[in-house]
């Protein structure tokens, strides 16, 4: 599904923040990416959002070379890759509903079209009862939990996390694991970068570690 | 959207049994209005709307202003261009009466001319008594009696010849079709809108960068707003016409309530003007600037420059969302 071969980045005329990178995504596969900070974790997901372009190496995205990708091909291919951001990214003028909408208004639909799906969601995530409350007021697991659901209500090939337990508590930490794994066990590809070792070993999943700008694969 | 397959997988969870029972429910609810994407108003958008308003208010009272020289000095010139005046000198044994009339015949005989008046003794006594007095005796001082030639100022006539003719007719006849007092009057008022128009020009110029500056401003509060819609997959024309939009309703309303302002001060200067028409303060600003009103041009004018501030704000608002979305995907480190 998503394939780096060699993959190297730099930013502007600064050192390689990733060299020599290669591996393969497959389809409903999940794994972790860890590393310490700095590692270029957020790096190697803008790279597999279609953020960022590498400065030498190829990638190829759901058999497209990344190279050939266009600016205007760009929004079709990321309705496919759904993203939890660390810091949630959410928009704090719209509601919970309205935020996990989004994605499907932008694309121009209207809302009966999907307003029942994205209230299916929401319950499914745990928010039926805070979707018409704004972000603002929403705990640190709720925006998490809103965040994810945002990213899955295109049902996305891939879902990449990133540190997504890294604001929440132990228990709410395992409960959002379970949704992951519930969700990929449903079709979805994971890839869920983080430190949290605790986090990792409750799932018996491919590790990927990123270190001094190399990855090690831990199948 | 959720598939089907998916869907029942959630509803063999308690979640969705409470979904179930809760979609009716929501789904018999009206409508409601989804948020606006860009959100409607904040500090940045207020302070913009402001700048706006007080740039527009300026540049149309600068507009105005130069439309009220340019059709004052036009008015100057048309009125003066519209006469020519005959003046005969009083000489020993000169029939006075007579030759004033030939004087007017030989005017009114050149096309260009639609009419020649004798300026008669009791007008001319009426001109003089400012300076002489009233009862003074006419026939007592040498005073120089007047033709007074009204011209068709769309096809003048041939002054030269009227000016050899009367010189034959009256050889003391001195005709001035004014040419000096328009010239001087012309070149006055080309100056004059000169420096409005260049005056106007600044203030424009002004104007564009300060609305220009002031949306880039308001823009830098909604980065994120424009990251998450390009993430979320929205096209970069989708992210851009949002903005626009919103951008060209602030900049409309800043605009409108300044051209509003602008027009509101000509009209209360033109109804000042009416309503003191006879009065000493007034008759030195009507004798300069007529009855203060911009005009129809005028009013086009401040509506044009509302409806381009409006544009501007919309188009610098696109431009910086589209540069925004090319360094989104380039450049930028996020650790």
């Amino acid at each position: 599904m998503i394939r780096f071969e060699n993959v190297g980045l730099r930013y502007g005329m600064g050192p390689e923040i990733l060299r020599d990178i290669s591996f393969h995504l497959p389809e409903r596969s999940f794994q972790f990416l860890s590393g310490p900070s700095g590692a270029g974790k957020t790096t190697l997901l803008r790279l597999l959002f279609l953020s960022l372009k590498p400065t030498r190496g190829l990638i190829t995205v759901f058999g497209k070379d990344r190279s050939r990708i266009t600016p205007r091909d760009l929004p079709l291919m990321r309705r496919k890759i759904g993203v939890v951001f660390q810091d949630f990214r959410l928009l704090d003028h719209m509601t919970t509903y309205d935020n996990v909408a989004l994605p499907l208004r932008v694309r121009g639909r209207e809302e009966a079209s999907y307003r029942a799906d994205v209230i299916e969601l929401l319950k499914w995530v745990g928010l039926g009862e805070r979707m018409h409350v704004l972000p603002p007021v929403l705990s640190g697991g709720e925006k998490q939990r809103a965040a994810i659901a945002r990213a899955l209500i295109e049902q996305p090939r891939i879902l990449l996390a990133d540190e997504p337990t890294g604001n929440v508590d132990p228990p709410l930490a395992r409960r959002l694991l379970r949704l992951f794994i519930e969700l990929n066990r449903l079709g979805t590809a994971v890839m869920i970068a983080t430190h949290d070792l605790g986090l990792m070993e409750q799932v018996d999943a491919r590790r990927m570690v990123l270190s001094g700008g190399r990855l090690e694969i831990h199948d | 959207m959720i598939e089907p397959r998916r869907l029942a997988g959630i509803a063999a969870g308690k979640v969705a049994g409470a979904a179930a029972q809760a979609l009716p429910a929501l789904r018999r609810r009206p409508q409601r209005k989804a948020a606006p994407i860009v959100p409607p108003q904040n500090v940045a958008g207020s302070a913009l709307i402001l700048v706006i308003a007080i740039m527009t208010f300026l540049s149309c009272l600068t507009l105005g202003a130069v439309t009220l020289v340019r059709d004052t000095a036009s008015a100057w010139q048309t009125q003066i261009a519209r006469e020519a005046t005959i003046q005969i000198k009083p000489q020993d044994g000169l029939d006075m009466e007579a030759a004033l009339e030939t004087a007017r015949q030989v005017a009114a005989g050149f096309s260009g001319v639609r009419g020649a008046t004798v300026v008669d003794r009791a007008a001319t006594q009426r001109l003089l008594e400012p300076w002489l007095g009233a009862g003074f005796d006419i026939d007592g001082l040498p005073v120089p009696r007047l033709v007074i030639v009204t011209i068709d100022p769309a096809g003048p006539p041939d002054f030269a010849a009227m000016r050899e003719t009367l010189a034959v007719a009256v050889p003391q006849a001195i005709l001035d079709d004014h040419r000096t007092w328009v010239d001087r009057l012309v070149a006055m008022a080309n100056t004059t809108v000169t420096i409005g128009v260049s005056v106007l020009a600044l203030m424009l110029a002004a104007t564009v960068l300060a609305i220009v500056f002031a949306t880039r401003g308001a823009m830098a509060g909604n980065g994120h707003i424009i990251e998450v819609l390009h993430f979320v997959g929205a096209e970069a024309r989708f992210i851009a016409g949002e903005f626009r939009r919103h951008f060209l309703f602030t900049g409309m309303k800043g605009a409108a309530a300044g051209g509003l302002a602008a027009v509101v001060v000509f009209a209360a200067f033109s109804w000042w003007s009416s309503r003191n028409l006879a009065t000493p303060q007034a008759d030195q600003a009507t004798a300069l600037f007529g009855n203060f009103a911009i005009g129809p041009a005028g009013y086009a004018g401040v509506v044009l420059i509302v409806v381009v501030v409006g544009a501007l704000t919309a188009a610098t608002s696109h431009l910086t969302v589209v540069s925004y979305l090319g360094d989104i995907d380039t450049t930028r480190r996020e650790g």
